[in-house]
């Protein structure tokens, strides 16, 4: 079972300079375990493990054939076989200087 | 050193004046590996805030693919400041996850809406390292060869 994962350019050094990988897993979750063994410190760059368990990091944006996982059940969402999986860093920031950013209303907690 | 062409330097500033005092955010694209900022893009702050500034998720996943079928980067990152001046923010900084790009920093704090000049700085931010640059204004970028 192969998903096509594109990388981001911030994180190519994890994937040996490639745009694209591919993984395996029933669901995001899963996929990223696969991809971390493959291509050890994604993970940790794509999760955050807080004290309510692990979520995706509140600025990077995760796709599943074109649609925000945020919308699909975070790293529970769902995948099977064929999906295109798109990694992208939130384009953010501003004059704010504290760590109190705003938290993207469509976010969803995942277990 | 980050040379840009008049008319992308004045349609940034326009943008950040025109949408003051909530923060202005877009990027200006080019070829890969070129540096040559070609191709202007206004995007919608998501976050709609005078302090902070989002691309909207489903307006960035379109502007990446889009870059990709064109074999472009983002060469130019550029937001606003209402309130401060045109340097990087700790958020800022956190955030920057292109380390090829062009940072630009306009600065609305003086004149607001209105005409007046503004501060309209660059900076390469680069694994939480801020290095300031020089901006060039062009009359049009010389035609690659």
């Amino acid at each position: 079972m192969a998903i096509e994962v594109r990388i981001p350019t911030i994180l190519r050094p994890f994937t040996g300079g490639e745009k694209a990988v591919t993984g395996a897993g029933g669901n995001l979750s899963e996929l990223i375990d696969d991809l971390e063994a493959n291509h050890p410190g994604l993970k940790e760059r794509l999760l955050d493990t807080g004290d309510a368990g692990p979520d995706l990091r509140r600025f990077v944006n995760v796709y599943v054939n074109d649609e925000d996982v945020r919308f699909l059940g975070g790293l529970d969402a769902e995948l099977t076989d064929g999906d295109q999986v798109v990694v992208l860093p939130a384009v953010a920031g501003g004059g704010l200087e504290t760590a109190l950013v705003p938290r993207a209303s469509s976010t969803t907690g995942s277990r | 050193m980050l040379t840009i062409d008049r008319a992308t330097y004045d349609a940034i500033v326009a943008h950040a004046k025109r949408d003051h005092p909530v923060e202005a955010c877009g990027v200006v694209a080019g070829p890969a590996g070129s540096g040559r900022p070609e191709r202007y893009v206004e995007m919608v702050n998501a976050a709609g805030s005078p302090t902070f500034y989002e691309f909207d998720s489903v307006d960035l996943l379109h502007l990446y693919r889009e870059m990709d079928d064109r074999d472009e980067e983002p060469v130019v990152i550029y937001h606003s400041h209402t309130a401060t001046e045109a340097y990087p923010s700790r958020t800022d900084i956190r955030l920057a996850m292109e380390p090829n790009a062009h940072y630009v920093l306009v600065s609305t704090r003086e004149h607001g809406n209105s005409e007046g000049p503004v501060e309209f700085r660059s900076y390469r931010i680069v694994d939480g390292e801020v290095t300031e640059e020089e901006v060039t204004v062009v009359p049009s970028l010389t035609p690659t060869a």
